[in-house]
């Protein structure tokens, strides 16, 4: 290569660097963050912590209630939204023979990814809870998360229906299969890696989802049974962090939580991977 | 999509099992056709949800701002709830400069990470890199707030020698953080999807690599950017939980960077609890969550201009 000209050599070398320093702020950044919250949060992860809910009496601190609420409120929102978003998905991808109807609704989804988590609390808020007069805990919650997340399982669940080849369908229709017995047959099974990539992300935002839940699954740190925690104020780990950050002043519970969470996120991630991973290899 | 060509079955020749070939049919094409509008009905769950949402937002909404008075509302420059002052030019205002401040900070880094992942990053750095910003996107937004404000609001209170770090900057650093991922990785679509014999001209016109990227590559693909930053600024204004904790939440007019600020978002969750049912107050703040959505709306209508515009194109 013949010598470049001094201003084309400082150019050249200049943004490089800077190409290099942007790669690495971002590494860097998440190096430090996992990092600090570890570091801050991992010691105070005691079995004490996770196995005990909190006593006024005796005044110590347990999250056992808020892992259960958020277990209970992936329950919740996932038994409801997977039905639903799964066979919004298959009437788009199979059925939908009239382009405006299915652009419609691939509109409303579209929108729906849009809508801050705020506005679905305040909305979630007034319908659930002023309108059908349910209390504020774990199904108003649920049932809030559900609108949030079901653009997430069409859209992953239309994306992996439309990786199951045609000739599958074909062959399934040439046999005398009906289209309902085709789909559950034969275009599902082949699409489940699709769907459960699917409900893997859509847990990882109910994980650590907190504006949608702050007025419909409320703030309470009592150890509820599921059926309980239905229609009573429970926390999820995201709000209790939350309480106890900005509420109680109890900074090293909330970077405990904050420890649990990101190990949930890197579980999950992980899962994700794995999940996605399969997919493509067939 | 299957034709419906397809789906037609022969009819039964035999005559004697022709009534019950009919009954079966029959029987089958009600059980096709139920699960046909079974599904269709669980499509319209979204668009019911969209309805919905906009129906209770417009109806909650709309009696304060009128009873306010539009002008008074939306221009006025005090709120207090207590006392009946309900002027939301802070919030938007504070919104509006939080999110530019965002962009400007987050754009540039996530663009310029976009492009050394698709063009410059060797294959094993690119994948650590783009792990990263996988998790980054997934750590819950409460998470940044928290280490927000345990080591931002305290070490912009050191470094400005202020009375409190919380404040503007301080939301301004999280919001930046927190669209990175989105950012990066639509500018990163976008520039891998620019034609190679763009490039491949401008290096046989004795361009450099980086010369090449910055100055082909890059104005290529600044349709892509313009979608990464709309989505940015869609991230950005309806962020709450993590600018709660680190921007002051006094609702100031955002007249420098260390002034303690309150969105239009965190007026909403921080308050709320607070006013009672029924009250103007709280039916004041529906109007914000109104105000919020019709910005939101807007800049959905903008991004699909974008991605329907690049689709053409």
């Amino acid at each position: 290569m013949e010598q470049l000209s001094l201003r084309r050599r400082l150019y050249d070398r200049g943004l490089r660097a800077l190409l290099y320093l942007c790669g690495a702020l971002v590494c860097a950044l998440l190096v430090f963050l996992i990092g600090y919250i570890f570091v801050r949060g991992l010691p105070r992860v005691t079995w004490e912590l996770v196995s005990t809910q909190s006593s006024m009496i005796r005044g110590t601190i347990g999250i056992l209630p808020h892992i259960a609420s958020t277990i209970y409120i992936i329950l919740v929102s996932m038994v409801i939204v997977l039905p639903l978003g799964v066979g919004a998905a298959i009437y788009l991808t199979e059925y939908a023979s009239n382009r405006r109807l299915a652009g419609l609704i691939e509109f409303a989804a579209e929108t729906l990814t849009g809508i801050p988590s705020i506005i679905f609390g305040l909305v979630g808020m007034m319908i659930f809870i002023y309108t059908l007069g349910l209390k504020a805990g774990v199904l108003a919650g649920g049932l809030t998360l559900v609108v949030m997340i079901l653009p997430t399982i069409i859209r992953t669940t239309q994306e992996s229906l439309k990786t199951v080849p045609q000739s599958y369908r074909e062959g399934a229709l040439g046999l005398g299969a009906g289209k309902w017995r085709m789909i559950r047959t034969v275009v599902l099974p082949n699409a489940v890696d699709g769907i459960v990539t699917g409900c893997i992300l859509a847990i990882g935002r109910i994980v650590g989802e907190s504006a949608a839940l702050l007025f419909t699954a409320g703030f309470g740190t009592v150890l509820y049974s599921f059926k309980e925690a239905l229609t009573n104020s429970s926390a999820t780990l995201t709000l209790a962090l939350y309480l106890y950050a900005n509420e109680r002043g109890e900074t090293d519970v909330a970077f405990a939580i904050a420890a649990i969470l990101m190990i949930l996120t890197l579980l999950i991630n992980l899962a994700a991977k794995l999940a996605g991973g399969k997919l493509r290899q067939k | 999509m299957a034709s419906e060509k397809i789906m037609e079955r022969p009819t039964p020749v035999s005559s004697a099992g022709e009534d019950t070939g009919n009954r079966l049919r029959r029987s089958r094409e009600a059980m096709e056709f139920g699960f046909q509008t079974l599904f269709l009905l669980c499509g319209f769950v979204s668009v019911a949800c969209v309805l919905f949402i906009c129906l209770y937002l417009i109806v909650s909404g709309l009696p304060a701002i009128l009873e306010i008075g539009v002008t008074d509302f939306l221009f006025g420059t005090e709120w207090a709830g207590r006392q009946d002052k309900f002027g939301i030019l802070p919030f938007i205002l504070t919104s509006v400069a939080g999110t530019a401040g965002a962009v400007l900070v987050g754009v540039p880094v996530g663009v310029l990470t976009a492009l050394f992942l698709a063009k410059v990053a060797p294959d094993a750095v690119a994948r650590v890199i783009r792990t990263a910003v996988e998790l980054l996107a997934g750590i819950p937004s409460i998470v940044y707030g928290l280490v927000g404000m345990i080591v931002l609001v305290p070490a912009i209170q050191r470094a400005f020698q202020l009375s409190s770090g919380a404040c503007l900057l301080a939301a301004i650093v999280v919001l930046a953080i927190m669209i990175l991922p989105a950012i990066i990785n639509v500018a990163e679509t976008s520039l891998r999807a620019v034609p190679k014999e763009y490039e491949e001209a401008s290096l046989a016109l004795g361009a450099t690599h980086i010369e090449t990227i910055f100055r082909v590559t890059l104005p290529a693909a600044r349709s892509g950017v313009a979608t990464a930053i709309v989505l940015g600024v869609g991230r950005a204004i309806g962020e709450a939980m993590a600018i709660i904790m680190v921007s002051g939440n006094v609702p100031n007019m955002p007249d420098s960077l260390f002034t303690p600020v309150r969105f239009l978002t965190t007026a909403i969750a921080s308050e709320m609890s607070y006013a009672s049912v029924g009250s103007l107050w709280q039916q004041a703040l529906y109007s914000v969550g109104l105000v919020l959505f019709l910005f939101i709306m807007l800049i959905n209508v903008i991004l699909n201009l974008f991605i329907k515009r690049k689709k053409e194109g």
